[in-house]
Protein backbone atom coordinates (compact mmCIF):
# COMPACT_ATOMS: atom_id res chain seq x y z
CA UNK A 1 0.00 0.00 0.00
CA UNK A 2 3.06 2.25 0.12
CA UNK A 3 2.76 3.17 -3.53
CA UNK A 4 -0.89 4.09 -3.28
CA UNK A 5 -0.17 6.28 -0.27
CA UNK A 6 2.48 8.15 -2.19
CA UNK A 7 0.03 8.62 -5.04
CA UNK A 8 -2.51 10.02 -2.63
CA UNK A 9 0.04 12.53 -1.40
CA UNK A 10 1.15 13.44 -4.88
CA UNK A 11 -2.34 14.46 -6.01
CA UNK A 12 -3.06 16.35 -2.82
CA UNK A 13 -6.76 15.59 -2.74
CA UNK A 14 -8.98 18.01 -0.90
CA UNK A 15 -9.24 15.34 1.79
CA UNK A 16 -12.96 15.87 1.73
CA UNK A 17 -13.64 12.51 3.30
CA UNK A 18 -12.09 10.02 5.66
CA UNK A 19 -12.56 7.30 3.05
CA UNK A 20 -11.19 4.45 5.14
CA UNK A 21 -13.72 5.19 7.86
CA UNK A 22 -16.51 5.27 5.30
CA UNK A 23 -15.34 2.02 3.71
CA UNK A 24 -15.61 0.33 7.09
CA UNK A 25 -19.37 1.00 6.95
CA UNK A 26 -19.78 -1.08 3.77
CA UNK A 27 -19.37 -4.81 4.49
CA UNK A 28 -19.48 -5.79 0.80
CA UNK A 29 -16.29 -3.83 0.12
CA UNK A 30 -14.34 -6.46 2.06
CA UNK A 31 -15.11 -9.04 -0.64
CA UNK A 32 -12.42 -10.61 -2.73
CA UNK A 33 -13.24 -11.24 -6.40
CA UNK A 34 -11.05 -13.70 -8.28
CA UNK A 35 -8.65 -13.54 -5.37
CA UNK A 36 -8.29 -9.75 -5.62
CA UNK A 37 -9.85 -7.07 -3.44
CA UNK A 38 -13.14 -5.93 -4.95
CA UNK A 39 -12.81 -2.57 -6.71
CA UNK A 40 -16.40 -1.55 -7.19
CA UNK A 41 -16.70 1.05 -9.94
CA UNK A 42 -20.23 0.37 -11.16
CA UNK A 43 -22.01 2.86 -8.94
CA UNK A 44 -23.96 4.55 -11.72
CA UNK A 45 -25.74 1.23 -12.21
CA UNK A 46 -26.25 0.50 -8.53
CA UNK A 47 -24.40 1.44 -5.36
CA UNK A 48 -23.58 -0.54 -2.21
CA UNK A 49 -25.35 -0.33 1.13
CA UNK A 50 -23.80 0.72 4.46
CA UNK A 51 -24.31 -1.38 7.58
CA UNK A 52 -26.45 1.41 9.08
CA UNK A 53 -29.06 0.95 6.34
CA UNK A 54 -28.82 -2.85 6.43
CA UNK A 55 -29.41 -2.68 10.20
CA UNK A 56 -32.45 -0.45 9.71
CA UNK A 57 -33.96 -2.96 7.26
CA UNK A 58 -33.36 -5.80 9.71
CA UNK A 59 -34.79 -3.82 12.64
CA UNK A 60 -37.93 -3.01 10.67
CA UNK A 61 -38.42 -6.58 9.56
CA UNK A 62 -37.61 -7.91 13.02
CA UNK A 63 -39.77 -5.68 15.18
CA UNK A 64 -41.85 -3.14 13.23
CA UNK A 65 -43.48 -4.81 10.24
CA UNK A 66 -47.15 -4.69 9.39
CA UNK A 67 -49.08 -3.19 6.52
CA UNK A 68 -49.19 0.58 6.65
CA UNK A 69 -52.13 3.01 6.74
CA UNK A 70 -55.57 2.34 8.22
CA UNK A 71 -54.32 -0.22 10.74
CA UNK A 72 -55.35 0.45 14.33
CA UNK A 73 -52.92 -1.97 15.93
CA UNK A 74 -49.48 -1.24 17.32
CA UNK A 75 -47.36 -2.68 14.52
CA UNK A 76 -49.33 -1.02 11.75
CA UNK A 77 -48.99 2.34 13.49
CA UNK A 78 -45.27 1.77 14.03
CA UNK A 79 -44.71 0.85 10.39
CA UNK A 80 -46.85 3.77 9.17
CA UNK A 81 -44.93 6.23 11.34
CA UNK A 82 -41.59 4.93 10.05
CA UNK A 83 -42.73 4.96 6.41
CA UNK A 84 -44.22 8.46 6.60
CA UNK A 85 -41.17 9.52 8.60
CA UNK A 86 -39.04 8.47 5.64
CA UNK A 87 -41.21 10.59 3.35
CA UNK A 88 -40.58 13.60 5.60
CA UNK A 89 -36.82 12.95 5.48
CA UNK A 90 -36.90 12.84 1.68
CA UNK A 91 -38.92 16.05 1.59
CA UNK A 92 -36.27 17.78 3.68
CA UNK A 93 -33.40 16.19 1.75
CA UNK A 94 -34.52 17.56 -1.63
CA UNK A 95 -36.13 20.65 -0.04
CA UNK A 96 -39.64 19.99 -1.31
CA UNK A 97 -42.17 22.45 0.05
CA UNK A 98 -44.52 19.79 1.37
CA UNK A 99 -44.33 16.07 2.17
CA UNK A 100 -47.37 15.37 -0.04
CA UNK A 101 -45.26 16.38 -3.03
CA UNK A 102 -43.07 13.32 -2.44
CA UNK A 103 -44.49 10.18 -4.05
CA UNK A 104 -43.01 6.76 -3.41
CA UNK A 105 -42.53 4.77 -6.62
CA UNK A 106 -40.64 1.62 -7.60
CA UNK A 107 -37.74 3.64 -8.97
CA UNK A 108 -36.81 6.34 -11.47
CA UNK A 109 -38.22 4.46 -14.46
CA UNK A 110 -41.50 3.99 -12.65
CA UNK A 111 -41.51 7.70 -11.69
CA UNK A 112 -41.00 8.78 -15.31
CA UNK A 113 -43.75 6.46 -16.49
CA UNK A 114 -46.04 7.83 -13.80
CA UNK A 115 -45.60 11.34 -15.22
CA UNK A 116 -46.13 10.07 -18.76
CA UNK A 117 -49.41 8.37 -17.80
CA UNK A 118 -50.67 10.82 -15.20
CA UNK A 119 -49.63 14.09 -16.83
CA UNK A 120 -48.76 13.25 -20.43
CA UNK A 121 -51.89 11.31 -21.29
CA UNK A 122 -54.04 13.97 -19.66
CA UNK A 123 -52.46 17.08 -21.15
CA UNK A 124 -50.52 16.20 -24.31
CA UNK A 125 -52.35 15.65 -27.57
CA UNK A 126 -52.07 15.52 -31.36
CA UNK A 127 -49.53 17.93 -32.82
CA UNK A 128 -48.01 18.76 -29.43
CA UNK A 129 -44.25 18.52 -28.95
CA UNK A 130 -42.18 16.98 -26.16
CA UNK A 131 -38.52 17.96 -25.79
CA UNK A 132 -35.89 15.48 -24.53
CA UNK A 133 -32.10 15.56 -24.83
CA UNK A 134 -29.64 13.42 -26.74
CA UNK A 135 -28.14 12.38 -23.39
CA UNK A 136 -31.22 10.64 -22.04
CA UNK A 137 -31.34 7.15 -20.62
CA UNK A 138 -33.84 5.01 -22.53
CA UNK A 139 -36.23 5.33 -19.61
CA UNK A 140 -36.61 9.05 -20.36
CA UNK A 141 -37.09 8.47 -24.09
CA UNK A 142 -39.24 5.38 -24.52
CA UNK A 143 -42.24 6.46 -22.38
CA UNK A 144 -42.42 9.71 -24.37
CA UNK A 145 -42.17 7.83 -27.66
CA UNK A 146 -45.04 5.64 -26.51
CA UNK A 147 -47.07 8.73 -25.68
CA UNK A 148 -46.22 10.36 -29.03
CA UNK A 149 -47.29 7.24 -30.87
CA UNK A 150 -50.53 7.03 -28.94
CA UNK A 151 -51.43 10.71 -29.21
CA UNK A 152 -49.87 11.78 -32.49
CA UNK A 153 -47.45 14.07 -30.64
CA UNK A 154 -43.87 14.73 -31.70
CA UNK A 155 -40.60 14.09 -29.89
CA UNK A 156 -37.90 16.78 -30.31
CA UNK A 157 -34.26 16.30 -29.30
CA UNK A 158 -31.70 18.70 -27.81
CA UNK A 159 -28.35 17.79 -29.45
CA UNK A 160 -25.00 17.71 -27.66
CA UNK A 161 -21.49 18.68 -28.77
CA UNK A 162 -18.43 16.43 -29.02
CA UNK A 163 -17.74 16.89 -25.32
CA UNK A 164 -21.22 15.65 -24.43
CA UNK A 165 -22.58 19.07 -23.43
CA UNK A 166 -26.09 20.06 -24.49
CA UNK A 167 -26.27 22.91 -27.00
CA UNK A 168 -28.18 25.61 -25.19
CA UNK A 169 -28.98 27.72 -28.25
CA UNK A 170 -30.38 24.68 -30.04
CA UNK A 171 -32.49 24.01 -26.98
CA UNK A 172 -33.94 27.53 -27.05
CA UNK A 173 -34.76 27.18 -30.74
CA UNK A 174 -36.75 23.98 -30.19
CA UNK A 175 -39.54 25.90 -28.48
CA UNK A 176 -42.63 26.86 -30.43
CA UNK A 177 -46.35 27.12 -29.77
CA UNK A 178 -46.69 23.31 -29.84
CA UNK A 179 -44.08 22.65 -27.13
CA UNK A 180 -45.91 21.15 -24.17
CA UNK A 181 -43.30 19.36 -22.08
CA UNK A 182 -39.56 19.08 -21.41
CA UNK A 183 -37.95 15.91 -19.96
CA UNK A 184 -34.20 16.07 -19.26
CA UNK A 185 -31.55 14.24 -17.28
CA UNK A 186 -29.74 16.18 -14.54
CA UNK A 187 -26.59 14.08 -15.02
CA UNK A 188 -25.92 11.82 -18.02
CA UNK A 189 -25.54 8.20 -16.91
CA UNK A 190 -23.39 7.32 -19.93
CA UNK A 191 -21.04 10.33 -19.97
CA UNK A 192 -21.33 12.02 -16.58
CA UNK A 193 -22.22 15.43 -18.04
CA UNK A 194 -23.84 17.68 -15.46
CA UNK A 195 -26.67 19.39 -17.32
CA UNK A 196 -27.50 23.03 -16.40
CA UNK A 197 -31.08 22.11 -15.63
CA UNK A 198 -31.82 25.23 -13.58
CA UNK A 199 -31.16 27.51 -16.56
CA UNK A 200 -33.01 25.14 -18.88
CA UNK A 201 -36.03 25.08 -16.59
CA UNK A 202 -36.07 28.90 -16.55
CA UNK A 203 -36.13 28.94 -20.37
CA UNK A 204 -39.04 26.48 -20.47
CA UNK A 205 -40.96 28.34 -17.78
CA UNK A 206 -40.69 31.62 -19.71
CA UNK A 207 -42.81 29.80 -22.27
CA UNK A 208 -45.10 28.19 -19.74
CA UNK A 209 -43.76 24.68 -20.38
CA UNK A 210 -43.36 22.29 -17.41
CA UNK A 211 -40.10 20.38 -16.93
CA UNK A 212 -39.41 16.88 -15.64
CA UNK A 213 -35.86 16.18 -14.44
CA UNK A 214 -34.45 12.63 -14.34
CA UNK A 215 -32.21 12.95 -11.31
CA UNK A 216 -31.20 9.29 -10.94
CA UNK A 217 -27.51 10.16 -11.39
CA UNK A 218 -27.65 13.49 -9.53
CA UNK A 219 -29.35 13.00 -6.16
CA UNK A 220 -26.81 10.40 -4.96
CA UNK A 221 -23.87 12.67 -5.70
CA UNK A 222 -24.78 16.31 -5.10
CA UNK A 223 -27.10 18.55 -3.15
CA UNK A 224 -30.39 18.85 -5.03
CA UNK A 225 -32.91 21.53 -4.09
CA UNK A 226 -36.10 21.11 -6.09
CA UNK A 227 -37.44 24.53 -5.10
CA UNK A 228 -34.23 26.24 -6.15
CA UNK A 229 -34.28 24.37 -9.49
CA UNK A 230 -37.98 25.19 -9.77
CA UNK A 231 -38.50 21.86 -11.60
CA UNK A 232 -42.07 20.66 -11.96
CA UNK A 233 -41.16 17.00 -11.54
CA UNK A 234 -38.00 15.31 -10.28
CA UNK A 235 -37.34 11.55 -10.29
CA UNK A 236 -34.70 9.38 -8.60
CA UNK A 237 -33.99 5.89 -7.20
CA UNK A 238 -32.83 4.73 -3.78
CA UNK A 239 -30.48 2.00 -4.95
CA UNK A 240 -28.09 4.40 -6.65
CA UNK A 241 -27.65 6.31 -3.36
CA UNK A 242 -26.70 3.44 -1.03
CA UNK A 243 -30.34 2.48 -0.48
CA UNK A 244 -32.45 -0.57 -1.33
CA UNK A 245 -33.73 -1.55 -4.78
CA UNK A 246 -37.44 -1.40 -5.51
CA UNK A 247 -38.06 2.10 -4.20
CA UNK A 248 -37.75 5.49 -5.80
CA UNK A 249 -39.25 8.93 -5.65
CA UNK A 250 -41.25 11.21 -7.83
CA UNK A 251 -41.32 14.79 -6.62
CA UNK A 252 -44.00 16.92 -8.22
CA UNK A 253 -45.38 20.37 -7.54
CA UNK A 254 -48.63 19.91 -5.62
CA UNK A 255 -50.69 21.98 -8.07
CA UNK A 256 -49.63 19.73 -10.96
CA UNK A 257 -50.00 16.47 -9.06
CA UNK A 258 -53.50 17.45 -8.01
CA UNK A 259 -54.73 17.90 -11.56
CA UNK A 260 -53.09 14.69 -12.81
CA UNK A 261 -54.81 11.38 -13.34
CA UNK A 262 -53.84 8.36 -11.21
CA UNK A 263 -51.38 5.95 -12.81
CA UNK A 264 -52.52 2.71 -11.22
CA UNK A 265 -55.80 1.85 -9.55
CA UNK A 266 -56.13 -0.17 -6.37
CA UNK A 267 -56.05 0.03 -2.62
CA UNK A 268 -54.78 3.11 -0.79
CA UNK A 269 -55.29 5.40 -3.80
CA UNK A 270 -59.04 5.84 -3.22
CA UNK A 271 -61.27 7.71 -0.80
CA UNK A 272 -64.41 5.73 -1.56
CA UNK A 273 -65.41 3.02 -3.99
CA UNK A 274 -68.85 2.00 -5.21
CA UNK A 275 -69.63 0.26 -8.46
CA UNK A 276 -71.04 3.56 -9.70
CA UNK A 277 -68.15 5.83 -8.81
CA UNK A 278 -64.73 5.87 -7.23
CA UNK A 279 -63.35 8.98 -5.57
CA UNK A 280 -59.57 9.19 -5.64
CA UNK A 281 -57.49 9.86 -2.59
CA UNK A 282 -55.51 13.05 -2.08
CA UNK A 283 -51.86 13.32 -3.10
CA UNK A 284 -49.48 11.61 -2.59
CA UNK A 285 -51.72 8.57 -1.94
CA UNK A 286 -53.57 9.01 -5.24
CA UNK A 287 -50.40 7.73 -6.90
CA UNK A 288 -49.55 4.99 -4.41
CA UNK A 289 -51.86 2.10 -5.20
CA UNK A 290 -51.29 -1.17 -3.39
CA UNK A 291 -48.88 -2.17 -0.64
CA UNK A 292 -45.50 -0.53 -1.28
CA UNK A 293 -42.08 -1.99 -0.44
CA UNK A 294 -42.36 -0.66 3.11
CA UNK A 295 -38.96 -1.84 4.31
CA UNK A 296 -37.30 -0.29 1.26
CA UNK A 297 -39.03 3.03 1.86
CA UNK A 298 -37.89 3.08 5.48
CA UNK A 299 -34.46 2.01 4.27
CA UNK A 300 -34.37 5.03 1.96
CA UNK A 301 -35.01 7.20 5.00
CA UNK A 302 -32.05 5.60 6.78
CA UNK A 303 -29.96 6.09 3.63
CA UNK A 304 -30.64 9.81 3.72
CA UNK A 305 -29.61 9.90 7.40
CA UNK A 306 -26.35 8.21 6.39
CA UNK A 307 -25.58 10.48 3.42
CA UNK A 308 -26.39 13.57 5.49
CA UNK A 309 -24.09 12.39 8.26
CA UNK A 310 -21.27 12.28 5.71
CA UNK A 311 -22.39 15.48 3.97
CA UNK A 312 -23.44 15.83 0.34
CA UNK A 313 -20.95 18.62 -0.33
CA UNK A 314 -18.09 16.49 0.95
CA UNK A 315 -19.26 13.52 -1.15
CA UNK A 316 -19.35 15.75 -4.24
CA UNK A 317 -15.87 17.11 -3.48
CA UNK A 318 -14.46 13.62 -2.98
CA UNK A 319 -15.95 12.37 -6.27
CA UNK A 320 -14.52 15.43 -8.00
CA UNK A 321 -11.07 14.40 -6.72
CA UNK A 322 -11.62 10.89 -8.07
CA UNK A 323 -12.81 11.91 -11.53
CA UNK A 324 -10.04 14.50 -11.87
CA UNK A 325 -7.39 11.97 -10.88
CA UNK A 326 -8.84 9.25 -13.11
CA UNK A 327 -9.20 11.57 -16.10
CA UNK A 328 -5.57 12.67 -15.78
CA UNK A 329 -4.42 9.06 -15.54
CA UNK A 330 -6.50 7.99 -18.55
CA UNK A 331 -5.20 10.86 -20.67
CA UNK A 332 -1.72 9.40 -20.24
CA UNK A 333 -2.81 5.99 -21.56
CA UNK A 334 -2.13 5.26 -25.21
CA UNK A 335 -5.02 4.23 -27.44
CA UNK A 336 -7.64 4.97 -24.81
CA UNK A 337 -10.42 7.40 -25.64
CA UNK A 338 -12.44 9.13 -22.95
CA UNK A 339 -16.03 9.48 -24.15
CA UNK A 340 -17.66 12.51 -22.54
CA UNK A 341 -15.37 15.40 -21.66
CA UNK A 342 -17.82 18.02 -20.46
CA UNK A 343 -16.37 20.81 -18.32
CA UNK A 344 -18.97 20.06 -15.67
CA UNK A 345 -18.79 16.34 -14.98
CA UNK A 346 -19.93 13.96 -12.27
CA UNK A 347 -17.88 10.89 -11.26
CA UNK A 348 -18.46 8.92 -14.47
CA UNK A 349 -15.62 7.87 -16.77
CA UNK A 350 -16.77 6.31 -20.03
CA UNK A 351 -14.01 5.07 -22.30
CA UNK A 352 -12.98 2.83 -25.16
CA UNK A 353 -9.72 0.96 -25.68
CA UNK A 354 -8.59 0.94 -29.31
CA UNK A 355 -8.98 -2.47 -30.93
CA UNK A 356 -10.66 -4.06 -27.90
CA UNK A 357 -14.41 -4.48 -27.50
CA UNK A 358 -15.71 -3.04 -24.20
CA UNK A 359 -17.02 -6.46 -23.15
CA UNK A 360 -13.55 -7.93 -23.40
CA UNK A 361 -12.25 -4.96 -21.38
CA UNK A 362 -14.88 -5.65 -18.73
CA UNK A 363 -14.16 -9.38 -18.54
CA UNK A 364 -10.43 -8.82 -18.10
CA UNK A 365 -10.95 -6.06 -15.50
CA UNK A 366 -13.24 -8.45 -13.63
CA UNK A 367 -10.37 -10.88 -13.48
CA UNK A 368 -8.53 -8.17 -11.53
CA UNK A 369 -11.49 -7.71 -9.19
CA UNK A 370 -12.43 -4.43 -10.89
CA UNK A 371 -16.17 -4.05 -11.56
CA UNK A 372 -17.08 -1.69 -14.40
CA UNK A 373 -20.10 -1.63 -16.68
CA UNK A 374 -19.78 -2.29 -20.38
CA UNK A 375 -22.31 -1.78 -23.15
CA UNK A 376 -24.56 1.02 -24.33
CA UNK A 377 -25.66 1.94 -20.78
CA UNK A 378 -29.30 2.11 -21.92
CA UNK A 379 -28.36 5.24 -23.83
CA UNK A 380 -28.05 4.09 -27.43
CA UNK A 381 -28.63 7.61 -28.84
CA UNK A 382 -25.52 8.74 -26.93
CA UNK A 383 -23.50 5.88 -28.43
CA UNK A 384 -24.81 6.77 -31.91
CA UNK A 385 -23.82 10.41 -31.35
CA UNK A 386 -20.23 9.32 -30.69
CA UNK A 387 -20.22 6.66 -33.41
CA UNK A 388 -19.49 3.73 -31.11
CA UNK A 389 -21.50 0.62 -30.23
CA UNK A 390 -20.57 0.63 -26.57
CA UNK A 391 -18.14 1.86 -23.92
CA UNK A 392 -16.66 0.64 -20.69
CA UNK A 393 -17.73 2.86 -17.82
CA UNK A 394 -16.19 3.39 -14.40
CA UNK A 395 -18.42 5.31 -12.01
CA UNK A 396 -17.35 6.48 -8.57
CA UNK A 397 -18.96 6.96 -5.20
CA UNK A 398 -18.10 8.12 -1.73
CA UNK A 399 -16.27 4.91 -0.77
CA UNK A 400 -13.92 4.77 -3.76
CA UNK A 401 -10.24 5.63 -3.37
CA UNK A 402 -7.46 6.94 -5.56
CA UNK A 403 -5.67 3.60 -5.21
CA UNK A 404 -8.75 1.94 -6.70
CA UNK A 405 -8.35 4.23 -9.70
CA UNK A 406 -4.75 2.98 -9.86
CA UNK A 407 -6.09 -0.61 -9.91
CA UNK A 408 -8.37 0.34 -12.81
CA UNK A 409 -5.47 1.85 -14.74
CA UNK A 410 -3.32 -1.23 -14.07
CA UNK A 411 -6.21 -3.34 -15.38
CA UNK A 412 -6.29 -1.32 -18.61
CA UNK A 413 -2.56 -1.92 -19.00
CA UNK A 414 -3.24 -5.64 -18.68
CA UNK A 415 -6.04 -5.47 -21.27
CA UNK A 416 -3.64 -3.80 -23.69
CA UNK A 417 -0.94 -6.33 -22.96
CA UNK A 418 -3.29 -9.27 -23.66
CA UNK A 419 -4.59 -7.71 -26.87
CA UNK A 420 -1.26 -6.12 -27.85
CA UNK B 1 -13.38 -18.89 -14.48
CA UNK B 2 -10.07 -17.32 -15.08
CA UNK B 3 -10.13 -15.05 -18.11
CA UNK B 4 -6.42 -15.79 -18.50
CA UNK B 5 -7.71 -19.17 -19.67
CA UNK B 6 -10.47 -17.72 -21.81
CA UNK B 7 -8.28 -15.27 -23.69
CA UNK B 8 -5.92 -17.94 -24.92
CA UNK B 9 -3.47 -17.37 -27.74
CA UNK B 10 -5.63 -19.14 -30.30
CA UNK B 11 -8.65 -16.95 -29.48
CA UNK B 12 -6.57 -13.77 -29.55
CA UNK B 13 -5.07 -14.85 -32.87
CA UNK B 14 -8.44 -15.48 -34.51
CA UNK B 15 -9.68 -12.16 -33.12
CA UNK B 16 -6.75 -10.33 -34.63
CA UNK B 17 -6.71 -12.20 -37.92
CA UNK B 18 -10.20 -13.57 -38.48
CA UNK B 19 -10.30 -16.34 -41.11
CA UNK B 20 -12.92 -16.36 -43.87
CA UNK B 21 -13.71 -12.70 -43.28
CA UNK B 22 -16.10 -11.09 -45.74
CA UNK B 23 -19.19 -11.90 -47.71
CA UNK B 24 -19.75 -14.56 -50.39
CA UNK B 25 -21.02 -13.08 -53.64
CA UNK B 26 -22.60 -16.40 -54.63
CA UNK B 27 -23.98 -17.48 -51.26
CA UNK B 28 -26.77 -20.04 -51.25
CA UNK B 29 -27.59 -19.41 -47.57
CA UNK B 30 -27.11 -16.43 -45.29
CA UNK B 31 -28.21 -15.10 -41.92
CA UNK B 32 -27.67 -12.18 -39.59
CA UNK B 33 -26.94 -12.69 -35.90
CA UNK B 34 -27.52 -10.05 -33.26
CA UNK B 35 -26.76 -9.93 -29.56
CA UNK B 36 -28.62 -6.75 -28.52
CA UNK B 37 -27.26 -6.75 -24.97
CA UNK B 38 -23.64 -6.25 -25.97
CA UNK B 39 -23.99 -5.22 -29.60
CA UNK B 40 -22.38 -8.24 -31.24
CA UNK B 41 -23.62 -8.19 -34.82
CA UNK B 42 -22.48 -10.62 -37.51
CA UNK B 43 -23.45 -11.57 -41.04
CA UNK B 44 -22.83 -15.10 -42.18
CA UNK B 45 -22.95 -16.34 -45.77
CA UNK B 46 -22.26 -19.82 -47.07
CA UNK B 47 -22.51 -21.83 -50.25
CA UNK B 48 -23.58 -25.44 -50.15
CA UNK B 49 -21.84 -27.89 -52.42
CA UNK B 50 -24.30 -30.76 -52.50
CA UNK B 51 -25.02 -31.35 -48.82
CA UNK B 52 -21.63 -30.02 -47.77
CA UNK B 53 -20.52 -26.54 -46.77
CA UNK B 54 -18.47 -25.58 -49.80
CA UNK B 55 -17.51 -22.09 -48.76
CA UNK B 56 -18.39 -19.88 -45.81
CA UNK B 57 -17.62 -16.31 -44.74
CA UNK B 58 -18.57 -13.89 -41.98
CA UNK B 59 -18.19 -10.23 -41.16
CA UNK B 60 -19.53 -7.83 -38.57
CA UNK B 61 -18.76 -5.98 -35.38
CA UNK B 62 -18.25 -7.89 -32.21
CA UNK B 63 -16.17 -8.63 -29.15
CA UNK B 64 -13.11 -10.88 -29.33
CA UNK B 65 -14.97 -13.93 -28.07
CA UNK B 66 -17.66 -13.65 -30.74
CA UNK B 67 -15.21 -12.88 -33.51
CA UNK B 68 -12.84 -15.72 -32.63
CA UNK B 69 -15.75 -18.12 -32.24
CA UNK B 70 -17.05 -17.09 -35.68
CA UNK B 71 -13.65 -17.41 -37.28
CA UNK B 72 -12.93 -20.82 -35.79
CA UNK B 73 -16.42 -21.98 -36.66
CA UNK B 74 -15.91 -21.17 -40.33
CA UNK B 75 -12.63 -23.08 -40.51
CA UNK B 76 -14.22 -26.03 -38.71
CA UNK B 77 -17.42 -26.43 -40.70
CA UNK B 78 -15.96 -25.86 -44.16
CA UNK B 79 -16.22 -29.14 -46.04
CA UNK B 80 -18.51 -30.67 -43.42
CA UNK B 81 -21.97 -32.05 -44.23
CA UNK B 82 -25.06 -30.25 -42.94
CA UNK B 83 -25.62 -33.04 -40.40
CA UNK B 84 -22.04 -32.79 -39.16
CA UNK B 85 -22.33 -29.01 -38.91
CA UNK B 86 -25.58 -29.29 -36.94
CA UNK B 87 -23.91 -31.77 -34.61
CA UNK B 88 -21.06 -29.31 -33.99
CA UNK B 89 -23.61 -26.57 -33.32
CA UNK B 90 -25.30 -28.73 -30.67
CA UNK B 91 -22.03 -29.76 -29.08
CA UNK B 92 -20.67 -26.21 -29.02
CA UNK B 93 -23.86 -24.93 -27.40
CA UNK B 94 -23.81 -27.72 -24.83
CA UNK B 95 -20.16 -27.01 -24.03
CA UNK B 96 -20.74 -23.27 -23.63
CA UNK B 97 -23.74 -23.79 -21.39
CA UNK B 98 -21.97 -26.36 -19.25
CA UNK B 99 -23.93 -29.43 -20.37
CA UNK B 100 -21.02 -31.03 -22.15
CA UNK B 101 -17.67 -31.57 -20.49
CA UNK B 102 -15.24 -31.80 -23.38
CA UNK B 103 -12.63 -33.36 -21.13
CA UNK B 104 -14.68 -36.40 -20.17
CA UNK B 105 -17.46 -36.78 -22.76
CA UNK B 106 -17.06 -37.76 -26.42
CA UNK B 107 -17.38 -34.89 -28.87
CA UNK B 108 -16.16 -33.52 -32.17
CA UNK B 109 -15.15 -30.06 -31.00
CA UNK B 110 -11.37 -30.46 -31.05
CA UNK B 111 -9.67 -27.07 -30.65
CA UNK B 112 -13.06 -25.40 -30.29
CA UNK B 113 -12.92 -26.58 -26.68
CA UNK B 114 -10.83 -23.46 -25.93
CA UNK B 115 -14.21 -21.79 -25.52
CA UNK B 116 -15.24 -24.11 -22.67
CA UNK B 117 -14.31 -21.38 -20.17
CA UNK B 118 -17.28 -19.18 -21.11
CA UNK B 119 -19.54 -21.52 -19.16
CA UNK B 120 -18.38 -19.72 -16.02
CA UNK B 121 -19.07 -16.28 -17.49
CA UNK B 122 -22.83 -16.26 -18.08
CA UNK B 123 -22.76 -12.79 -19.63
CA UNK B 124 -20.30 -13.99 -22.26
CA UNK B 125 -21.92 -17.31 -23.21
CA UNK B 126 -24.08 -15.60 -25.81
CA UNK B 127 -21.03 -13.95 -27.42
CA UNK B 128 -19.48 -17.37 -28.06
CA UNK B 129 -22.70 -19.06 -29.17
CA UNK B 130 -23.98 -16.32 -31.50
CA UNK B 131 -22.14 -17.44 -34.66
CA UNK B 132 -23.24 -21.04 -34.14
CA UNK B 133 -26.90 -20.08 -33.87
CA UNK B 134 -26.46 -17.84 -36.88
CA UNK B 135 -25.09 -20.82 -38.78
CA UNK B 136 -28.07 -22.90 -37.67
CA UNK B 137 -30.38 -20.11 -38.89
CA UNK B 138 -28.59 -19.89 -42.24
CA UNK B 139 -28.76 -23.65 -42.77
CA UNK B 140 -32.46 -23.56 -41.94
CA UNK B 141 -33.12 -20.48 -44.11
CA UNK B 142 -33.99 -18.13 -41.25
CA UNK B 143 -32.89 -14.61 -42.02
CA UNK B 144 -32.19 -13.19 -38.57
CA UNK B 145 -31.56 -14.49 -35.10
CA UNK B 146 -31.35 -12.55 -31.89
CA UNK B 147 -30.09 -13.69 -28.52
CA UNK B 148 -32.91 -11.79 -26.79
CA UNK B 149 -36.64 -12.28 -26.53
CA UNK B 150 -38.82 -15.09 -27.86
CA UNK B 151 -36.21 -16.05 -30.37
CA UNK B 152 -33.43 -16.41 -27.83
CA UNK B 153 -31.88 -19.69 -28.92
CA UNK B 154 -30.19 -20.17 -25.55
CA UNK B 155 -33.48 -19.82 -23.70
CA UNK B 156 -35.10 -22.23 -26.12
CA UNK B 157 -32.30 -24.69 -25.63
CA UNK B 158 -32.72 -24.54 -21.86
CA UNK B 159 -36.50 -24.77 -21.76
Amino acid sequence: MTSSRSVLQAVQPTGALDVERIRADFPILKLKVNGKPLVYLDNAASSQMPQQVIDRLVRYQTAEHANIHRGVHYLSETATAAYEGARAKIQRFINAKEAREVIFTRGTTNSLNLVMHGYGRAFIGAGDEIVVSQLEHHSNIVPWQMLCEERGAKLRMIPCNDAGELLFDDYRKLFNSHTKFVAIAHVSNALGTIVPVKEMIAVAHQRGVPVLVDGAQAVPHMKVDVQDLDCDFYAFSAHKMCGPTGIGILYGKAALLEKMKPFEGGGDMILSVTFEKTTYNVIPHKFEAGTPPIAAGIGLGATIDYLESVGMDRIAAHEHDLITYATDAFRQLNDVRIVGTARDKAGVLSFTVKGVHPHDVGTILNEEGVAVRTGHHCAQPVMQRFGIPATARASFYLYNTLSEVDALVAGIHRVQKIFG
Amino acid sequence: MDSKNLYQEVILDHNKKPRNWGKLADASHQAEGLNPLCGDHIWLSLKLDGDRVGSIAFEGESCAICKASSSMMTTNVKGKSIDEAEQLIREFRDMATGKLDTGSQPNHLGRLSVFAGVRDLPSRVKCAILPWHTLHAALNSEATISTEGDRDPVATADS
